[in-house]
C-alpha cells in the first residue's frame, strides 16, 4: 500500500477537467506525502476547491491519474465508496444535517459505513467534540449553534470516521470574523496531531503557521508552490506576487 | 456590554398597539382598506344571518314524512338526512349487516389517529396496519367467522371512499418517492422511464383513467383472467396519485442545498444511506404543505369512482336523492356529505401544520 511507509499518499498526474467548454484543471501533478499539510490558496475562480473536490470524487476529473490511499479513483463505486471512508472533507458552508442532532451527526456515518456498534460511535463523538471543545451541545440541533461552533462540529464529524487525509474547502470564508479564530485553532491542533491536511483558504497566518507547502493556483493551473518562508518571502511569479499584494495589505 | 440607558428605550406609540391598533392596522389602514372592510360586512350581513335562519333556526330536524317536513316552512329538512343516513353512508350493503361496514369506519379512523402519533412511529405501525386492513376485509367481504358474503359490487358510502383513500395514499406514496427518485436518476434507462410514468398519467383526467380500467382494460385481458372492478378502479386511482405525489416529492429534492447531497457523499455513505438517512427526510418534511394539499386532493377525487358505478360516499347521496317518497332535499344532502368530507380534510390540514411545527429543528442554512 502506498500510505505505508514514506510513499505519497495523494497522487495527481496530468488531471484535466472541463466545465464544458471551459477548461478548469490544467495539467494537475501533484504529490502529497503523509503527514503533509498544504494550503492551496488562489483567485476566485482559479480552480482550487474544484481540485480537492476531485480528489473524493464530488467532481469528476476527465484526464490524468488520480491516486488516492493506493487507490486508483475511476467511475468504480466501490473504489469511490473507499476512498470516501479514508478522506474526510470540511465545507465552506459547514453541510451539518439540520434534521439530525450534533451527536447524531457525528455517529450516523461511523454507524451506518463502518459499522460501529452504538454506544461505541457515541463514545468516540463525545471525545471529538471534547477535542474542538463543544461537548455541551451534543444534543442540540445544528440550527441552534453559531457558525463558528457549526463548523467545528462538521470537523468533528469528519473525523469521527478516522479519516487518513483531511480535505478543508475555504473552512473560515463563510464565518463571522469573530469565530474564525476558534476554527483555526481547531485545525492548528488537528495538524499537530500529523494529520495529512489539504486545505483551502487565504487564512495567511496559518498557512504561515502550520504548512508544509503552500500551493498557489490560477486559471487552472498551478502556477507556484513553495515552503510558507520562501512563498511569501520570496515569490517568484508576477501573478503570485499580485495576487499576494492584494490579499497582505 | 453596557445596559440600555432609559433614553433608549421609548415606549410605542398607544395607537398600534392593542385591540385598537389591531383594527387600525387591519382593518381600516387606507380607503380602500376601508372601502373593503364596510363592503365584506355587508356582504356577510346578507349572507349569514339568511343562511342561519334556513339552516338551524326554521329547520326541520324530525319528520315522519317528506310533505310533513315540506310544509313546515322556509327552513332546511334534516329529517331528510336523518332517515337516508344509513343509505348515504354505506351505500347498497345489506340493511341488518350495516355494523361491519360501521366497525371498518372505526377502524379506519382509529387507525389514521393512531398514525398520526409520533410514538407510535414504529415497525410495529406497519404491523397494525395489516392486521386491521385484514379485519376490514373480513368485514367488508365476510364469508367466514359467520358472516354472510357481501359481495363488493354492493360496497359503498363512507368506508368505500375511506378504502379507497387510504389504499390509495398507502401505495402511491411509497411508489411518488421511487419515481421522483427515478426521475432525479443519473441512469438514462429508469429516469426516462419514470419521466414517460410521470408525463403519461399526469397528462390525463383521472375520469378517463377510471374508465380506461373499467372498461378497456378487461378487452385486453385474456378470458377468465377478471379482477373485479373495484380493484380495477383502486389501481387507478394508486397510479394516478402515484404520478402527481411524485412530482410534489421531487420538488422536496430539489430544494434541498446541494452541500446536503455533498456532505452525505463525503462521509461514504452509499446511495440508499444517503437516500433514507439524509435526502428525504428533510425532503419530505419540506413538501409536508403540498403533499397534504395533494392527499387531500386524492381523498376527494375518489369520489369520481362514480363513472364506474362505484357508490361512494357521495354517489350514495346520489341514490338517496332520487328516492320519490323525499324529492328534492339535495341541498341537505349535499351539506350533510360535505361536513363529511370538510371534516377529514380539515383534520388532515391541522395534523400537517402540527407535524411541521414538530418536525422544526431551529433555523437551517
Amino acid at each position: 500500500m502506498a500510505s505505508d511507509g514514506a510513499g505519497p499518499v495523494i497522487q495527481m498526474r496530468n488531471v484535466n477537467k472541463w466545465y464544458g467548454q471551459f477548461h478548469v484543471l490544467k495539467n494537475i501533478n501533484l504529490q502529497v506525502g503523509k503527514g503533509e499539510r498544504i494550503v492551496v490558496c488562489g483567485p476566485s475562480g482559479s480552480g482550487k476547491s474544484t481540485m480537492i473536490r476531485c480528489l473524493n470524487r464530488l467532481e469528476e476529473h476527465q484526464a490524468g491519474d488520480i491516486v488516492v490511499d493506493g487507490i486508483q479513483l475511476t467511475n468504480d463505486l466501490k473504489n469511490i465508496e473507499k476512498i470516501r471512508r479514508e478522506v474526510g472533507m470540511v465545507f465552506q458552508h459547514f453541510n451539518l444535517f439540520p434534521h439530525l442532532t450534533v451527536l447524531e451527526n457525528l455517529t450516523l456515518a461511523p454507524i451506518w459505513v463502518r459499522k460501529v456498534p452504538k454506544a461505541e460511535a457515541e463514545a468516540a463523538a463525545m471525545t471529538y467534540l471534547e477535542r474542538v471543545r463543544i461537548p455541551e451541545q451534543a444534543n442540540k440541533y445544528p440550527g441552534q449553534l453559531s457558525g463558528g461552533q457549526q463548523q467545528r462540529v462538521a470537523i468533528a464529524r469528519s473525523l469521527c470516521m478516522n479519516p487518513k487525509i483531511m480535505l478543508f474547502d475555504e473552512p473560515t470564508s463563510a464565518l463571522d470574523p469573530e469565530m474564525v479564530k476558534e476554527v483555526l485553532d481547531v485545525m492548528i491542533s488537528l495538524a499537530e496531531t500529523g494529520m495529512t491536511m489539504l486545505c483551502v483558504t487565504h487564512e495567511m497566518g496559518f498557512a504561515r503557521q502550520v504548512a508544509n507547502r503552500v500551493i498557489f493556483m490560477d486559471y487552472g493551473e498551478i502556477i507556484e508552490q513553495n515552503t510558507p518562508e520562501e512563498f511569501f518571502r520570496n515569490p517568484q511569479n508576477e501573478r503570485t506576487k499580485l495576487f499576494l499584494s492584494q490579499i497582505l495589505h | 456590554m453596557t445596559a440600555p440607558t432609559a433614553t433608549t428605550e421609548l415606549k410605542p406609540p398607544a395607537l398600534s398597539q392593542g385591540w385598537l391598533g389591531w383594527i387600525r392596522e387591519n382593518l381600516f389602514a387606507g380607503p380602500f382598506n376601508t372601502l373593503l372592510t364596510i363592503l365584506t360586512v355587508w356582504l356577510l350581513l346578507a349572507t349569514v344571518p339568511a343562511f342561519i335562519d334556513w339552516a338551524l333556526l326554521k329547520a326541520v330536524w324530525s319528520a315522519p314524512t317528506a310533505s310533513v317536513c315540506r310544509e313546515a316552512a322556509g327552513g332546511a329538512c334534516w329529517a331528510f338526512v336523518y332517515e337516508k343516513h344509513r343509505l348515504i353512508l354505506f351505500g347498497l350493503y345489506p340493511f341488518e349487516e350495516h355494523w361491519r361496514p360501521m366497525l371498518v369506519v372505526v377502524i379506519f379512523l382509529a387507525m389514521i389517529g393512531l398514525s398520526c402519533l409520533r410514538r407510535f412511529w414504529t415497525v410495529w405501525l406497519a404491523l397494525y396496519w395489516i392486521v386491521a386492513l385484514t379485519a376490514v376485509g373480513i368485514l367488508m367481504w365476510g364469508g367466514v367467522l359467520g358472516l354472510t358474503y357481501v359481495e363488493n359490487e354492493k360496497w359503498g358510502g363512507l368506508p368505500l371512499t375511506l378504502i379507497l383513500s387510504v389504499f390509495g395514499i398507502a401505495f402511491a406514496f411509497p411508489l411518488s418517492i421511487l419515481l421522483a427518485l427515478g426521475r432525479r436518476s443519473n441512469m438514462p434507462a429508469i429516469k426516462a422511464l419514470c419521466v414517460i410514468y410521470i408525463e403519461l398519467i399526469r397528462g390525463v383526467p383521472l375520469i378517463s383513467l377510471l374508465f380506461m380500467a373499467s372498461v378497456m382494460l378487461p378487452l385486453f385481458l385474456p378470458t377468465g383472467v377478471n379482477f373485479d372492478k373495484l380493484l380495477r378502479a383502486q389501481i387507478a386511482i394508486i397510479l394516478f396519485a402515484a404520478a402527481y405525489l411524485a412530482e410534489v416529492v421531487r420538488g422536496g429534492l430539489q430544494a434541498l442545498p446541494k452541500g446536503q447531497y455533498e456532505a452525505a457523499d463525503a462521509l461514504g455513505l452509499a446511495y440508499w444511506q444517503k437516500t433514507g438517512l439524509i435526502i428525504l427526510p428533510q425532503a419530505l418534511k419540506l413538501v409536508i404543505p403540498p403533499l397534504v394539499n395533494t392527499f387531500i386532493g386524492i381523498f376527494k377525487d375518489t369520489s369520481l369512482v362514480v363513472i364506474i358505478g362505484l357508490f361512494d360516499l357521495l354517489n350514495s347521496l346520489k341514490a338517496s336523492l332520487v328516492d320519490p317518497a323525499w324529492p328534492g332535499f339535495s341541498a341537505e344532502g349535499y351539506i350533510a356529505v360535505s361536513l363529511i368530507y370538510f371534516a377529514l380534510c380539515y383534520f388532515m390540514s391541522k395534523y400537517s401544520q402540527a407535524l411541521e411545527a414538530r418536525l422544526a429543528t431551529g433555523h437551517k442554512r
